[in-house]
Formats: C-alpha cells, structure tokens, sequence
C-alpha cells in the first residue's frame, strides 16, 4: 500500500482528534473521480483536508504521481501543493468580485502545473455558465451559483489534483439538480483526479468511478464502482443494494419510446431520454428491483429479462432474504465471437460482463437451488437513469 | 486665542503619530492574538488590555521613572544621544502610544477572529502563501475594524490628560494640549475660554462617534459592490 508507484495516490494517515481517530492506508487511482462514502462523521472530510495539508496527521505519508507531499520530515504546506479545493459551503473571498476571486486563483496557478490538456479560463466560465455572474460580489449570488464559481475557482488554479467537500451537501435538492450535470460534465472534460467526499448514494452513483467507504475513521472498503457496489459483504449493502451500469445508448424503437443502451454482457430497453445515439449513460438498477427466474419467460410485461450467471449467494441483511450476485451475458453455449461483435463495448466476453444484485427471498433462493453457477434469467422491473 | 491654536494644533499632531504608530505596532500584536494558541496568550491580552482599567497617573508614573534618567529607557535614550524622553512631544507620543493601545489592537483583534480560519484555508488552497494570506484576505477583511481602531485610537489621544501630564508637564507648544489647556483656564477661572475648548472637544467627540457608529452599521449590511 505504501509502494510510490507512478500514475497513484497513495495516502496513509493516522489523525487522533479527541474522541476520533483517523486511521487510512489507502491506494487510488491518479485520474477519474474517487468518492470518499460514509455517514457524517466517518472521517472522510478529515481524509480530504488530510490529503490537502489543511489538517496535519500525527504520522501519515502521501504521494501523488511520485511526488512526497508528506513522508519521514516531510511535510508539504497547502499553498505548495498543486491541488484545487472546493468545501462544502461558500467559500468565495467576500471581498472580491467572481471575476477577482478567479483572476486570485489564475494569477497564482504554477505554469508548470498546467497540464496540456486542463480547461482553459475562458472554457472553465463556459463550462460552469458563469458569465454573466463575473462583476457580482459573492453575497449577490445564490448558493448554486457561488458553488460553481467556487469549483472554477478551484480548476482556475490549475491542479493536478482536485479534491471536493460535499459541494453539494449545503444545496437544496432545486440546485443540487443544477449542479449536477455541471460536476458530470467536469469528470467528462477533466483529465486530473478528483477525490469527492460525499453521504449520498445519488451523488455516488452519478460521479464515481472508484469508491472508498469510511466508517469510524477507517476504510472498509476501497475499489472500484462496480467491485465496492456488488461485494456481498460491503457496507454498501446495509442500505439500498444495488449496481451502477456504464452503458451507451445503440438503437431506438420511435414506435414504442423507447431507446436501447448496450454495455458488457447485455442490452436494457429504457424509455426514451431523447439523447442522441451513441451517448453514454450511467443507469443503476437497485438489488430489490431484480426478480430471477430458471427459463426465460415471454408471457410477462417485464421488458427487460437478461441471461446471467449466479457469481455468489449470501443472507441479506434483512431477515428471510438473499442477496444472489450475478454475472450479465448469454448462455455459455454462445459462441465468444459473437458475443464480441453483438456488444458495444470494450472486452465483452463472457466473463467480463457486468454484475448485477438481485435480493429475493430465502424461500425463493430454495425453491430455484441457486448456488454459484447457476444459470439463470434476470427480470428487471425498474431502472433508474442517473 | 493663540495659545488655543498652538494646543489644538499639538493634539491633532499628536493623535495623528499616535494612530499611525499603533495601527503599525497593533497590527501584528492583534494579528497574533488573533491566530496564536500559546498557552501565555491570556497574560499578554492583559497586559494590552492594562490601560483599559489602570489609572492614567499609575501608567504615567511608571513611564515616567522608566523613561527618567535612571529608568533603562533613559539610560537607553541617554545613550543614544537623544536625551531623556518625558516633558518632550516624543515623550508624549511613547507614553499615548501605551495608554491608546487598546483602542487600536482590541478593534483589529476582533476583526482578525471575526474573519476565521476558512478564507485563509481557501487563499492557501489557491497557493496563497502566509504574508499573501495576510495581504490580501486578512487586511482587506478586517477593514472596519482598521477603521474603527484608528477612529478610537485618534479621539482616545486626543481625550487624554493624567498621562499627559505626568510625562508632558505643561510646556506650551512641546506638551501643553488641549486638556491641559483646559485645565489652565479653569485653575485660573478663565470659564470663557474654557467654554470654547470644553464645547469644541464635546463637538469633536461626537462626530468622531457618530461617524464610526454610521460607517460600522453601513458595514455590517452591506459590502457593496465596487467598493
């Protein structure tokens, strides 16, 4: 864990504060975005000002890219590191206009830092639609709008890493909707990684492509979306189990409104979202929404039936229940090169395909004789698009 | 009517240095008071804070004996070559420069905490180093209270009188300002004249308060764009 590979973040600390103690070692990846998932106080802010220099560890090392910012006699201050901060609250400087509180930020960004590929200003205020919010004082704006000033701020300066507290948790659902698309959009455009502390699964589902989830100051668990969603004995699972799916919208059917997205191991039909074909999508199918049968059925209104694999059974959290983990993609006797050509995406042979959660009864889990192995068809009654 | 002149003349000049050496000496004091968690920072806030309750002749008197010819002040300026300080308008000045203290680093104390730790944590994130922070978050933030402490410091200078004359005496044009003056003329029943000087400091102060009470509630509600 505290090997210095290039291309990774790699952060141990340990923090005593009172009655809490921090206690982390952990190895991320250096691009996409990174969701730090816990219940307020679980410590994951801690690890974010920990990771900014904001909060000094009693002992800890952290390295990005090959770079010490704190290790043996080591210790370097915030203003040294190339990051971009965005807290949970306003946190414009009141004196300054919008315009001023980004030039403070571009004045003292590093020329050296500037990655060939970072968003430049002109893109950024574009990007974040602030333009014409530029000659206002921050106490003219809405807390939306000092929001995504305080995120152009934060890329202003021209980070090679960008770390974000809960910038949505002071918003009400109104903005949080309006933020939203904006922060998609920056982990579609940004090249750099993002560490983002957040308690909501929404927020999670939408913006991550690697979770850590802190509990009492320790990581429980730290892997990618899919691995952390669909590990059976996760502390994801105490709440609403589920999967996010990476898919791409591949076809329509006008007469019906509805549209087809593909991803590894299988297509879904999905009400129309009139977004062109070829658009990428993130929809998450919760656990409960999931029912199993042993033959496919075509007598039955369901839309969305798919082929999978039984990976895994285990006791659901609530009582009389399982939670069965599945593997999507056709039956064994499908050839794999056709499988590859009927898959949109990237390696999408049988045992790449996605996993997916179903939660049933214990009765039921009986009556089918599901074990690892089993070969079984997934309904899917309902399918959110994030 | 000249020698009215001459003292008011020498207040305004005294309040003036006075105000400007203590927003240079207060500013840090208020700024580590401020920020610091140091276990002594209790003792030294009491010391800033002594001419608050002490009696200006006690603070006069020990000014006088330490800037006196065998106080180490004394000793220190003797040794300089500048003479001994007190019955001069430097003098004057030292020993203001105590007895205004509070009135200068309690206003920008409270001004450095009201702003707290967030903007300085933001200006840090946006590679603003410390003199930075200092510069450009911390002095521009704690602008009503720079404006309140060189108003209190000022019209504090200009009301004082047990210091003044413990360590002025009455040397006119030197040390004889407007309160000694004051004094003169009523040990020597001159009321008229004493009128003039009571009513025009009564005057003085009041605009003094009333501005600061104006601009501190025009503050507080609004940072107006542009300013």
């Amino acid at each position: 864990m505290t090997t210095d590979s290039k291309g990774a973040i790699s952060a141990c600390f340990t923090l005593r504060h009172e009655n809490f103690l921090l206690d982390v070692a952990l190895s991320l990846p250096a691009k996409g975005v990174t969701i730090l998932y816990g219940q307020s106080g679980s410590g994951k802010t801690t690890l974010l000002r920990c990771l900014a220099g904001l909060a000094h560890a009693d002992t800890g090392s952290l390295s990005i890219d090959g770079h010490h910012w704190q290790g043996e006699g080591v210790f370097v201050p915030t203003h040294q590191r190339p990051i971009g901060y965005v807290f949970q609250e306003a946190s414009l400087l009141e004196h300054l206009t919008v315009a001023d509180n980004l030039r403070y930020a571009q004045s003292r960004a590093g020329s050296e830092n500037s990655s060939s590929r970072s968003l430049s200003n002109q893109e950024l205020i574009e990007l974040l639609g602030i333009e014409t919010l530029m000659q206002r004082k921050p106490h003219q704006l809405s807390g939306g709008e000092k929001q995504r000033v305080a995120i152009a701020r934060a890329l202003s300066s021209q980070p090679r890493l960008l770390l974000m507290d809960e910038p949505l948790a002071s918003l009400d659902a109104q903005r949080k909707r309006e933020i939203l698309p904006y922060l998609e959009k920056l982990r579609a455009e940004l090249e750099i990684p993002i560490i983002y502390v957040t308690h909501s699964i929404e927020e999670l589902s939408r913006l991550a492509d690697w979770v850590v989830v802190l509990d009492h100051g320790r990581a429980v668990a730290n892997g990618s979306l899919a691995d952390v969603l669909t590990a059976l004995d996760s502390p994801m699972q105490q709440g609403d189990a589920g999967v996010v799916l990476e898919s791409t919208i591949v076809s329509r059917e006008e007469q019906w409104a509805l549209m087809t997205v593909g991803f590894a191991g299988g297509e879904l039909l999905l009400a129309d979202n009139s977004q062109p074909t070829g658009t990428k999508l993130r929809v998450r199918i919760d656990a409960r929404d999931v029912s199993l049968t042993l033959s496919r059925h075509q007598d039955t209104s369901i839309l969305n039936a798919l082929p999978a694999t039984v990976v895994d059974v285990s006791a659901g959290h609530s009582q009389g229940t399982v939670l069965v983990k599945l593997r999507l993609g056709p039956k064994s006797t499908a050839a794999p090169d056709k499988e590859r050509q009927m898959n949109a995406q990237s390696g999408p042979d049988r045992d790449n395909g996605e996993l997916l959660l179903s939660r049933i009864t214990l009765r039921s889990a009986e009556h089918l004789g599901l074990a690892a192995g089993s070969e079984v068809w997934a309904q899917i009654k309902s399918v959110a698009v994030l | 009517m000249d020698e009215n002149l001459a003292a008011i003349w020498l207040t305004l000049r005294l309040a003036a240095t006075v105000t400007l050496v203590l927003l240079l000496i207060g500013t840090p004091i208020a700024w580590w008071l401020a920020r610091t968690r140091v276990w002594f920072k209790g003792a030294i806030a009491a010391i800033v804070a002594l001419p608050l309750v002490l009696p200006p002749t006690v603070l006069g008197f020990y000014l006088l004996l330490t800037m006196g010819p065998n106080g180490p002040i004394g000793a220190m300026t003797q040794a300089l070559g500048i003479g001994t300080l007190p019955f001069t308008f430097w003098g004057l000045v030292v020993a203001s420069c105590f007895y205004s203290l509070p009135f200068v680093v309690q206003p920008l104390q409270n001004a450095f905490e009201a702003i707290g730790d967030r903007p300085f944590e933001v200006a840090a994130t946006l590679r603003a180093g410390p003199w930075d922070r200092f510069f450009t978050v911390a002095l521009p933030l704690a602008r009503p209270g720079f404006i309140t402490a060189a108003i209190l410091g000022f019209a504090h200078t200009v009301g004082e009188f047990g210091v003044v004359l413990m360590i002025g005496g009455n040397i006119p044009g030197v040390t004889r300002v407007v309160s000694v003056q004051l004094y003169d003329y009523v040990e020597a029943l001159d009321y008229t004249q004493a009128h003039w000087l009571s009513g025009g400091l009564l005057f003085f102060s009041f605009v003094v308060l009333f501005s600061l009470y104006t601009f501190n509630r025009r503050a507080s509600t609004s940072f107006g764009p542009g300013g």
